[in-house]
């Protein structure tokens, strides 16, 4: 258990988010775009798992934090997924580039 | 080299892997499949560093909840078959260039700052213990954004139905009022 650094958990969730902005700026179809942004969220929970069990063991703050980052993130991916479908139902499509009425 | 040791590693590769496949296939489907199996690894990395609680959030919200929402909406908006446009190659080229410095650089940060992981004690992490400091109301307590929360969901709930209701319902509803 110990053999592993802080550091390698942490060489995982930075690659992590970066992989997650990669996606947010290649693709342009929002249901993938919101998957990059999960797999973002998830990095950051790593991160505040990681850092509580190895720098502050006698506290629990990191895991409340993660615990609400994954309540919020269900109730964005909701939200976001009443957006698409009432997208889809006027434009036909879920490309971002087809959806520019209100760029300046 | 012992058994943790390459356990971690493989989680590591199985969470990486399957999260570059998620955002660089071009089928909509299989990229969902992917975001799943990228999912299921970071929870078992969380049952790796034993805070099975957050593990089994991980799958119960995750992999139960968001990645079904998102399967259903791929059916309900796109022909999941067919391929989608690939992007265009500078944007490939400049995007890669991005994260990959932004990778380099926070490697960089990290291996130069040194943590002090000093602090031995045990990591306790029942269930209980959680839930007792989640609902108290002493200055570590966690109620407040508990409740904070709670309203939170509430609010999102009555915004997707309203958001997702088909316009035609709202209409019919004022027609009859104006015939009344």
């Amino acid at each position: 258990m110990n053999e592993i650094p802080l550091t390698h958990i942490l060489f995982v969730s930075t690659a992590l988010f970066f992989i997650g902005m990669y996606g947010l700026f290649t693709r342009r179809n929002i249901i993938t775009m919101l998957m990059s942004i999960e797999l973002m969220l998830n990095s950051v929970n790593i991160n505040f798992v990681a850092f509580n069990k190895y720098l502050f063991p006698d506290k629990l703050d990191g895991l409340f934090f993660s615990l609400f980052i994954i309540t919020i993130a269900a109730a964005e991916a909701a939200v976001a997924i009443a957006i698409i479908i009432n997208l889809y139902r006027s434009h036909q499509s879920i490309d971002v580039d087809d959806a520019t009425e209100m760029k300046f | 080299m012992n058994t943790s040791v390459i356990i971690f590693y493989a989680i590591a590769t199985l969470i990486l892997g399957a999260a570059l496949l998620a955002v660089t296939t071009l089928k909509i489907f299989r990229s969902a499949i992917w975001l799943l199996f990228s999912l299921v690894g970071i929870a078992a990395l969380y049952f790796w560093m034993q805070v099975e609680f957050i593990a089994a959030i991980q799958i119960v919200v995750y992999v139960g909840g968001i990645v079904v929402l998102i399967i259903f909406s791929i059916f309900l908006t796109q022909q999941s078959g067919k391929e989608m446009a690939k992007p265009a190659t500078s944007k490939i080229i400049f995007s890669a260039l991005a994260a990959l410095l932004g990778t380099a650089f926070t490697f960089n940060l990290i291996n130069h700052y040194g943590f002090n992981t000093t602090s031995s004690e045990p990591f306790n992490t029942n269930v209980s213990e959680i839930g007792t400091q989640m609902l108290s109301t002493t200055s570590h307590g966690f109620i407040l954004p508990f409740e904070v929360v709670s309203m939170l969901l509430l609010a999102a709930m009555v915004g997707c139905i309203v958001i997702a209701m088909k316009p035609t319902a709202a209409n019919i509803v004022h027609l009859n009022n104006k015939e009344d």
